[in-house]
Parts: structure tokens; C-alpha cells; sequence
């Protein structure tokens, strides 16, 4: 018996390093510890010895069948590896090939800057709003201290619908208009369209997009511009940007301002972007006058505020160094696609 | 606005800076420089030299050899081809080394011409000497430069001194932007006191004298203003024994440097005194003034009026005349007239220093198409005080200059003096508003500086009538601020309530409308809101369309600009077709942007302005391409219920069998469809064209962000499968709709999954087959409960007239 089930042992561990594949493998399992196996059949033999040895030879039978087991386990283990690794070694691909693309649709660098400006106020605590295209002459210049016949009305080179209606030349209409409801205090931006009559060329458009800014609160003051500014400049250009203000006249502000800040390609130094001056123009700003204040219903002995305009345009050009701007309006998708 | 920075140092005698020291002090006070122009950039190492000996070139006939004292030891030798010079004569020499900005024909070169030493035919020349053009400048500028030549400077110059000097042009051409409402800096002497202020330097304008003889103006001339609401003051004083000349150097020095030609003296004294002052003036020859008088008036409808440059003017009522007793002599502050302008062989003249309203001469200008030196002046409204003053300067450069004898007193017709106006001065509200804690008296001493007086009794800030623009605290706390320094004001952060920083909900819906378009591979274009009223007839667009009634520009660009568009396919048909045409391939665009629709014509109210969301797409993809976007996008604002179809839209864009309106709960939204072959054809485009166009106020009225979960199916589905043989006309809309009304709250979804038409499906009938799937929510279903369900569908189906295939 003993020598019986050696023999098997051995026949079973030569088969099992003969196999070189799974199912090879199974198959010895089968011829040996299947159910019509020849470990299977020495079990069933058992009830032939004779009582006494029956121990003995049981647990004979149980070791050999533990060591085929082991080595049967062991052998898939390396098959199984073996054959992963075949696979992976087969289906090695050229990753340089080129991508499948999906067709994805690109944003407008236009949205683009103003969902930047957008984030940039509203983490200030502005709210966004928005007023009409097509505009009272009060709103777009009465109300803003421009009265009929002020020669800013002819600078500005408006489209008229009629004497009363016209296409609004900037965004600060929609300053009055928030002042009118009269919920103070006021934190705004307005960015929207606006018409000037320019002829198209590089750096004219007779359509283009203002973003107007206001805060109207008790204690403003021209400090809280600059520091509002200067923070808005390095959100939106880069942490070291430096800003300049710069005395200028609005109607609608007192004392007003023009704000420049450090070129971002040269960093101040003077470059042919900047025109080696090391600063760029960027908006124009200044504290809302006692007299649209008035006019809006807001008493200047207890509010003041400031407010602001930025081209829209101008921030985009610069930003992403668009050399004309009539490609923003041409809406050709391999300009578009490149952002 | 131009200045020389020359006349303004001899106003402000203690400045010394930079021309760009300058520029930026001048720009950070508020007088903002653009720019300077140095006019001996390109000039170096140019000196006076006297011409001691001329001789012939030997080998050149043109040539001549000239022996030149620079003020050196020995005298130097110059070659030259001018054929203008005489021994003795003094004349500007460039040096060996030395630059000229150009050559002898005007023309300039960049950087300048390098002047070297060398031999010209044989003989050593040692520099060359200089015609005004090799200088920069030309005749126009110096009068006395010979038409063709060598410039030959004046005999009391010094020999070895700067020729640039003496020539003027070592000066500095400064450019100003000056802002609306400082019309006082639209002067040299304006400006010349700013600058004295920013730099903290005295300025010293010059000392107007009294001046004229014995006589009496009012013996000569008589002065009636009409129309005083558009002539606030009219000053006029005679100069007899006129003597026409050139003017003194210093003088045309000065035009020249601030761009003016020299012409006589006495049209240079008016310069002056405008460019001084910022007042103009003008000169009539009194010997064709009629009737011993001038009327300030009001045109006639329809007067006829040649002004001094020949051209024949129709006038208005609206334009203010100057006129003698039987005629119109001027245009008031735009030009005077032929039949007045003084000549060369003039004796007598009147001079006239008046202040305009400003708005009527703008007015007046641009209706007659006319701009001048002196309107443009005018129509930035002058300050009335400054006509009187601007005359007396005037006369006194007469005398001065001997151009003729001043006649004693000056007429003066000024109704309503302006006065200065006072404000009273509260510091603390200064710091208030600026956010600083600069100390009253500082504040006075700025005010000082720009001759802001302060009176101590009342606490008033007197302001002088030059400075229109100061009206109140904001004004004045400017004045502090500029003077402090912009720069010096600290940077802070609003204090006080804390808002909530937002977006809209429009403006969130709008959002979400460019992200599914984008996921979509739709790009965003930008076009304008304006456009041509051919666009409807492109559009195909019927006489009486709703769409053709527009929001029209009075004043547009041009006719492509002229009306508020109230569709947005033409801008994108047109965006679409830069692109087919540019050869760009599989196209798709979207644009959100307001289109215009008047709420009457004539417009008398603001239009009603509506966003629309337009998607366009040439290339891959079909109607079911777009159809799918759309459904996309309501399925993420939240609008869940199942959108129809509407095939009937009547749009005559789109073509006539692949439209439809866009019906969400009974309201059309929008629609989509093919575009009409014909028109884009019109839009040059060979490609079928997809549009789809969202009305988004339907879609911000009924979005909602809000999302509840509804779980996750426990229970398993059972389908069925149904195939129809169906009439042509009937839609698979109309076979939806069935399944929704009688498939029963177990019908979980449908699906179509063949369409077919053609030869094994007998005409007039097309093969339809659907799977649908039913599922309970809290059970397995049984056999029967689907049966009923499938039972009334089919019921339903067979009275459309549908046969179901086995």
C-alpha cells in the first residue's frame, strides 16, 4: 500500500511539473484527485485494510494527497502568473498613437475673462446684475451727470434710436438703475454690451462689452478703491502686479481716476507689449458724485461709494494676446478652439 | 493739446527736469502727457561756424571748398555743393562725428545721419554744413530758410556756439490729454500754472501792460450784441498804422515749436495770444466793416456767407453771426469772412476778443461741417474773464513788436460779469471721502498753489472763474488729493455690512446653457446685435413678418449696422459661413445673445430685450444631433417632462418637411430644424445646416435646480417588443403618445428600435417597431398586469389605423 501510494505521488508530481498550462494542470488534478481519480480509488480501498492499520495507512493516504494539493496549488499559482504575463506582453499598444477625440466645444475668451472677473467680485461679495442693451438717455447720460449738450455726449459717439432711446455707450446705466431700488448697501458688478459708433478695425469695434463695478455704502472711501482695485489686479494678473492711479475726469465721478497696472510680460521693466512704458491701461474709476448720488434718490451727507469700468475687450486682448480684435466677433472655430 | 517745454521753463523760471521727469509729474498731478517729442533727438555736435573763404573745387565745377571758424584755433575746411553761401555768412556745421536728422530734401531718417569726415573729389572735408530739412524742420517753420540750401543764421550770433540753440531747437514738444472740464489747461499759461504746482515752483505769466494811444476806440467803432444767450462778453479795440512784417524769431520760434506756421505779425500775435491764453481772437480790416458798427446776431434761415476760405456757407438760425451795418462779416468763433479778412496791404484793423456759448458753437460747427483752431477753443466754453485780458496781451505784442499804433480804450459789451465762486471749506469731509488725514492747512497751501484762494472770515475757498469745473466737496477734495498724490493715499478694503456675492438665476441657467452646449462640441461665437434689414430677405422672411418690424438706429454706421436684429440665425448663418468658406470642417457654434423686439413702431419705449440661446452645425450630425442637445439641456435645468414636437412650425428659414417648434408643457420654448437649402445657399454655405434656437425667458421661468431621488429599481423589468405597420403620416409623436396615455403607470420607458420604408412595406405605409419596458416599483410584475397594458396600446394603435405585425 505504502509503495502504491509513493508511486502515485510521484506519477502525480511528474505529471504536474510536465503541465505547462492550466487546463494541462486541471487534467492531472482530475486523473488524480477527481472523483475517478487514483488517490479517489486508494481512498475507496480502504475498507480492504484490515481495521488496525487502517490509521496508519489513512493518514498515508491523507499526506500524499496534501502534497499533491500543495504542489498542485503552487504549480497554478506560477501557471496563472505565467499566463498574465503572456497577456499583458501580447497586448503592449503604441500609447503614441493618436488620441480619439471627443468633440468638445470651447468658450469664448470673452466668457472667458468675464467668468475670472465674475469670480473675482462675487468672492468680494458682489452681486452680478444686469441692465438693458437699448437705453434711456436719462440712465446712460442725464442720470450720470451728463445733461443734453455736454460735449462727453459727442465723445462718446452714440447710437440713437430716437431723441429719448439710444444703444447704451457704456455700463454705467445700470449703476442709476440699482441705485434706484434703493437697497443699500450696494456691492455690484454689471458686465454687458455696449455700442459706440467705431468703424470695425483692429482695435475698434462699434460693439463691445463694459464691466461696471459700484459700491455704494456709509464710510466708502477713495482708499477703499485703490485697495479694491489693486486686489482685483492681482487676482486677475498675477500676485505681483503693482497698480498706478492716475487723475482723470468722468462726469459721473469725483475725484475720478485711471488705474494702469505693471505690464505682466515684462513685469514693469518696459517691453514692446507695453510700448516701454511698463505699465498698461486698465480702467477708469472714481468715487460716485454727490450729484448721481442725488439724482438717484441717495443722500451724499450719509452714503458714498465708488465705482468702476473695465473693458471687457481690452482685459481679453491683453490677457490672452489677441492682436485684433475683430476675431473675437468672427467666431472662426480655429480661433476659438484655441481656448 | 501741445506745449512747448521751453515756453513753459520761461514761465515757470525755477523748473529743471527731464522732459520724462516731467511727463510723469505732470501725468500723476493730472495733466496727463502722452508722450514728448524731442525735436534735437537726431541733432549732435552742431555748432555755429562764419564762413571765412571760399574757393573753387578743383576738380568739380558744382563743388565749392569753404574755410570755416567754429571758434577753434585754426578755422576748419568744409566741401559743399549749396550754392547759397557768401564769406562772412554765419551757418549751422555738423562736426566730424557729430548726427542731422535728415537729408537736405526733408526727408528724415530714423536714428539720424552720421556725419564722418572724408574727401570729396580729392579734397578733405571736415563736416558739412546744414540746410534747416538736414535739421528736421523745414521752411513752413523758419521763413528765412533759402528755398534750397544752407540755413544762414543771423549775423549776431556767436561762432563755436550751439547752432541748436540758436535755432530753437533744443526743445522738447510735449503732448497733453486734457480732460473735458479743465478748459483753463488748454493754454500754455493753464498749464504752465500746473505745472508750476506740481513741481512746487513759482510761476511767473507775463505782465500784460496798459497800452493805446490818445484817441478813442469809440470814435472808430460801435458794438451791439443781439443774441447775448450765445455772446456772454465782446471785447474789441482798433490798431491803426498797421505795418506788416515777419515776426521776430523769438516769436516765430514758438509757433514753430507748438506746430504753427509763422505767417506775418499780425496773424502771429493772434496765435500767440490763443496758444498763450487759450482765447482766440481775429482781426477784421476795419476799412470793410460798413456803417461804423458790429451786431452780434442770429442768422437768417438760409443766409448765404463766404467765409476767408472761399467756400459759400448756407446758415442757419442757429448760428451766431458777426455782422457790420449792412452785412455779415464772421462766422462767430468758427471763421471770419472774405469780404473782412486783412491782407497785406492792410491799414486799419479791429481786433476782437469775445467769449462764445460753447454749445452753440460745437453745434454750429458740426452742422456746418466745420472744425477750427478757434472753435475748438469755444466749444470747450471759455471763461468770459479771459477775452479782455487776451486783448490787452494782444495789444501790447503790437506795441512791442511795432506792428502798428494801438488806438486808446477798448469796447467792452459784457452784460453779466462771471464771478469766481466760493465754497466753503470742510476738510474733514475731504478725509472723509478720500480716506486720508491730511491736515487743513496743507490742504490751503495746494489750493495756493493752483491759485485757489482761501478766505479765513467766512472759511470759504475762493475759486477764480477760470476753474468752471469746481462746483463742491467731491471737486475740491480731487484738488487735495491730486496734490497729495494719488500714490500716497493708502489701500483698503471696504469696511461695513457683509454682502452675499451672486450670480443671477439667469445668469446661472445661462451658464449651465454654454456647458451642455459645450459637452455637446458646440463653441461659443460672439456677433453683433446689429445688422442689415436685407438679412429678412436672405432669410426668406414674407413683407408682413412679425420680424421685420425693428428697433432702427437714426445714426447707424452704415445700412449692415442699421436695425436691432430680433432673430439670431442670421448671426450665426453668417459666423457658420466664415467657416465653410475658410474651409474649417465639422462646424458647430453656439452664441447667447439678446435679440430685439419692439413693443410698438415708432419705438416709444425700451424694447423688450430676450436672451436666445442658437446652436448651429454644418458637417456631422443631423436633425436628431440637435434635437438631442436641446433635450439635453432641458433634462439639466430641470425640465423634466417630455418636450414635443411641433412639424407645423411655418418657419420660412428652415426646410419645410425638418422643422419644428419646440413645445414644453403646452408653451413653444424655441425650435430647431434643417435650414432652408435656399438660404444657405444665400449664405454661400453647400452643406446641410442645422440650427436650433432656445427662447431663454421660457427656460429661466420654468428651470429649477432643485433634484429629489427617486431610488434605484429593486424589481425586475419585462419587455415587449411591438412592430407596426403604420401610415406614413402618422408620427412616432403620435405612437409616443399612446404608449404614455395608455401604458399605465408600469410603462417604465420605450424605445424605437427600427424604421423602415420601402419595398417590402406596401405604399403609403412605413415599418415601425418599438420595445417597451414595464416595471413595478414595489413587486415583481405578473403576466397579466402587463397584458392589460399591452392589450390597451394595441386597442389604441389599431384605431389610428395602425396594423400590428406578428
Amino acid at each position: 500500500m505504502k509503495d502504491k501510494l509513493q508511486k502515485i505521488k510521484e506519477e502525480a508530481m511528474r505529471q504536474i511539473e510536465g503541465s505547462d498550462e492550466l487546463g494541462k494542470l486541471n487534467d492531472v488534478r482530475v486523473a488524480f484527485l477527481g472523483k475517478k481519480g487514483e488517490l479517489t480509488a486508494v481512498l475507496k480501498s480502504m475498507k480492504d485494510v484490515k481495521p488496525e492499520e487502517r490509521p496508519a495507512v489513512g493518514q498515508l493516504v491523507n499526506e500524499t494527497r496534501e502534497s499533491i494539493e500543495k504542489k498542485l496549488e503552487e504549480t497554478r499559482k506560477k501557471l496563472e502568473e505565467k499566463e498574465l504575463e503572456t497577456r499583458l506582453k501580447r497586448e503592449v499598444i503604441d500609447v503614441t498613437l493618436p488620441s480619439k477625440k471627443n468633440l468638445v466645444g470651447h468658450r469664448h475668451p470673452n466668457t472667458i475673462a468675464l467668468e475670472e472677473v465674475e469670480r473675482i467680485f462675487t468672492g468680494m461679495g458682489y452681486e452680478v446684475v444686469e441692465g438693458p442693451e437699448v437705453e434711456y438717455d436719462y440712465y446712460n447720460f442725464e442720470a450720470l451727470n451728463i445733461p443734453a449738450n455736454h460735449p462727453a455726449k459727442d465723445e462718446q459717439d452714440t447710437f440713437y434710436i430716437n431723441d429719448k432711446i439710444l444703444l447704451r455707450t457704456q455700463t454705467s446705466p445700470v449703476q442709476v438703475r440699482v441705485m434706484e431700488k434703493k437697497k443699500l448697501p450696494i456691492r455690484m458688478i454689471a458686465p454687458g454690451r455696449v455700442f459706440r459708433a467705431d468703424e470695425v478695425d483692429a482695435t475698434h469695434s462699434p460693439s463691445f462689452h463694459q464691466i461696471e463695478g459700484m459700491v455704494i455704502d456709509k464710510h466708502i472711501t477713495f482708499a477703499d478703491l485703490k485697495g479694491t482695485l489693486q486686489e482685483f489686479a492681482r487676482q486677475l494678473f498675477g500676485a505681483d502686479t503693482k497698480v498706478k492711479f492716475r487723475p482723470h475726469h468722468f462726469p459721473f465721478t469725483e475725484p475720478s481716476a485711471e488705474m494702469d497696472v505693471t505690464c505682466f510680460k515684462c513685469g514693469g521693466k518696459g517691453c514692446r507689449f507695453c510700448k516701454g512704458e511698463g505699465w498698461i491701461e486698465i480702467l477708469g474709476c472714481g468715487m460716485v458724485h454727490p450729484k448721481v448720488l442725488r439724482m438717484s434718490g441717495i443722500d451724499p451727507e450719509e452714503y458714498s461709494g465708488f465705482a468702476f469700468g473695465v473693458g471687457l475687450e481690452r482685459i481679453t486682448l491683453l490677457k490672452y494676446e489677441i492682436d485684433d480684435m475683430r476675431l473675437l466677433y468672427e467666431n472662426d472655430e480655429r480661433f476659438l478652439k484655441q481656448f | 493739446m501741445n506745449t512747448s517745454l521751453k515756453w513753459i521753463k520761461d514761465l515757470v523760471p525755477g523748473l529743471d527736469c527731464s522732459a520724462q521727469e516731467y511727463m510723469d509729474a505732470m501725468t500723476l498731478s493730472g495733466s496727463k502727457v502722452e508722450g514728448y517729442t524731442k525735436m534735437d533727438a537726431n541733432l549732435e555736435k552742431i555748432v555755429v561756424g562764419q564762413i571765412k573763404k571760399i574757393e573753387r573745387h578743383p576738380d568739380a565745377d558744382k563743388l565749392i571748398i569753404c574755410q570755416v571758424d567754429i571758434g577753434t584755433k585754426e578755422p576748419i575746411q568744409i566741401v559743399t555743393g549749396a550754392q547759397n553761401v557768401r564769406e562772412g555768412d554765419k551757418v549751422p556745421v555738423v562736426l566730424d562725428g557729430g548726427r542731422v536728422a535728415g537729408g537736405h530734401d526733408g526727408s528724415v531718417t530714423e536714428g539720424g545721419i552720421k556725419i564722418k569726415k572724408g574727401k570729396l573729389r580729392g579734397v578733405v572735408s571736415n563736416g558739412m554744413m546744414c540746410s534747416i530739412e538736414e535739421l528736421g524742420s523745414n521752411r513752413d517753420m523758419y521763413p528765412k530758410a533759402p528755398l534750397e540750401g544752407i540755413y544762414i543764421l543771423d549775423e549776431s550770433v556767436e561762432v563755436g556756439s550751439d547752432a541748436v540753440k540758436e535755432l530753437g531747437l533744443d526743445d522738447v514738444v510735449v503732448e497733453y490729454e486734457i480732460t473735458s472740464n479743465r478748459v483753463d489747461c488748454f493754454s500754455i499759461l493753464g498749464i504752465a500754472r500746473e505745472a508750476a504746482a506740481t513741481f512746487g515752483k513759482e510761476f511767473v505769466p507775463p505782465v500784460v501792460t496798459k497800452t493805446g494811444n490818445g484817441e478813442d476806440v469809440n470814435d472808430y467803432i460801435k458794438v451791439t450784441v443781439k443774441d447775448t444767450d450765445l455772446c456772454s462778453r465782446y471785447t474789441a479795440r482798433v490798431v491803426k498804422n498797421i505795418k506788416i512784417e515777419p515776426s521776430p524769431e523769438w516769436m516765430q520760434r514758438r509757433l514753430a515749436a507748438q506746430g504753427i506756421r509763422p505767417i506775418n505779425n499780425i496773424v502771429d500775435i493772434t496765435n500767440y495770444v490763443m496758444e498763450e491764453f487759450g482765447q482766440p481772437m481775429h482781426a477784421y480790416d476795419l476799412d470793410k466793416i460798413e456803417g461804423g458798427e458790429i451786431i452780434v446776431r442770429r442768422a437768417g434761415e438760409g443766409e448765404k456767407f463766404v467765409t476767408l476760405d472761399g467756400q459759400e456757407r448756407t446758415l442757419d438760425d442757429s448760428v451766431l453771426m458777426i455782422c457790420d451795418g449792412k452785412k455779415a462779416v464772421g462766422m462767430a468763433g468758427i471763421m471770419g469772412g472774405e469780404n473782412s479778412m486783412i491782407t497785406d496791404d492792410v491799414k486799419t484793423m479791429l481786433f476782437e476778443a469775445a467769449c462764445f456759448d460753447g454749445t452753440n458753437i460745437r453745434l454750429s460747427g458740426k452742422k456746418m461741417g466745420m472744425r477750427t483752431d478757434a472753435s475748438a477753443k469755444f466749444e470747450k466754453g471759455l471763461d468770459p474773464n479771459l477775452a479782455m485780458e487776451a486783448m490787452d496781451r494782444a495789444c501790447q505784442l503790437i506795441e512791442e513788436l511795432g506792428a502798428g499804433e494801438v488806438v486808446g480804450g477798448a469796447v467792452d459789451v459784457y452784460p453779466v460779469k462771471k464771478e469766481g465762486r466760493r465754497i466753503p471749506f470742510e476738510p474733514e469731509k475731504y478725509n472723509r471721502l478720500l480716506g486720508t488725514e491730511i491736515a487743513p492747512e496743507t490742504m490751503i497751501s495746494y489750493f495756493k498753489k493752483i491759485e485757489l484762494g482761501y478766505d479765513e472770515q467766512t472759511n470759504e475757498v475762493l475759486v477764480p472763474s477760470w476753474r468752471q469745473d469746481l462746483e463742491c466737496d467731491a471737486d475740491l477734495a480731487e484738488e487735495v488729493a491730486r496734490f497729495f498724490g494719488y500714490a500716497n493715499i493708502p489701500m483698503t478694503l471696504p469696511s461695513g455690512e457683509a454682502t452675499t456675492g451672486k450670480l443671477s438665476f439667469k445668469l446661472r441657467i445661462e451658464g449651465m446653457a454654454r456647458e451642455i452646449a459645450e459637452f455637446c462640441g458646440f463653441s461659443q461665437g460672439m456677433t453683433y446685435s446689429f445688422e442689415s434689414p436685407k438679412v429678412f430677405d436672405k432669410l426668406l422672411l414674407p413683407e408682413d413678418s412679425k420680424l421685420r418690424e425693428t428697433v432702427t438706429i437714426a445714426n447707424p454706421l452704415g445700412e449692415d449696422f442699421s436695425v436691432m436684429r430680433t432673430t439670431s440665425i442670421n448671426g450665426m448663418l453668417t459666423s457658420l459661413s466664415t467657416n465653410y468658406n475658410r474651409r474649417n470642417k465639422n462646424v458647430r457654434l453656439y452664441e447667447l445673445g439678446n435679440v430685439y423686439l419692439p413693443k410698438q413702431i415708432p419705438v416709444t419705449e425700451l424694447p423688450e430685450e430676450r436672451m436666445q440661446f442658437t446652436l448651429g452645425m454644418y458637417g456631422e450630425g443631423d436633425f436628431y444631433t440637435m434635437k438631442g442637445v436641446v433635450e439635453e439641456f432641458l433634462y439639466k435645468v430641470g425640465m423634466r417632462l417630455k418636450p414635443e414636437y411641433d412639424p407645423n412650425a411655418g418657419r420660412p428659414y428652415l426646410h419645410p418637411g425638418r422643422q419644428a417648434n419646440v413645445i414644453y408643457d403646452g408653451t413653444i420654448i424655441g425650435y430647431l430644424g434643417e435650414v432652408h437649402p435656399t438660404v444657405a445657399a444665400n449664405y454661400n454655405i453647400k452643406d446641410r445646416v442645422y440650427i436650433a434656437v432656445i427662447d431663454m425667458p421660457e427656460i429661466v421661468s420654468r428651470a429649477t435646480f432643485d433634484r429629489k431621488y427617486e431610488g434605484i429599481a429593486k424589481f425586475p423589468a419585462a419587455t415587449r417588443d411591438i412592430s407596426m405597420t403604420v401610415p406614413k403620416e402618422i408620427l412616432a409623436g403620435d405612437i409616443e403618445k399612446v404608449f404614455e396615455e395608455k401604458g399605465g403607470k408600469n410603462l417604465e420607458s420605450y424605445q424605437l428600435f427600427d424604421i423602415y420604408e420601402g419595398a417590402q412595406i406596401k405604399g403609403g405605409y412605413k415599418s415601425v417597431a418599438y420595445s417597451l419596458t414595464f416595471r413595478a416599483k414595489d413587486r415583481n410584475l405578473e403576466e397579466a398586469d402587463i397584458a392589460g397594458a399591452m392589450n390597451k396600446i394595441l386597442k389604441a394603435l389599431e384605431n389610428m389605423g395602425i396594423e400590428l405585425r406578428k
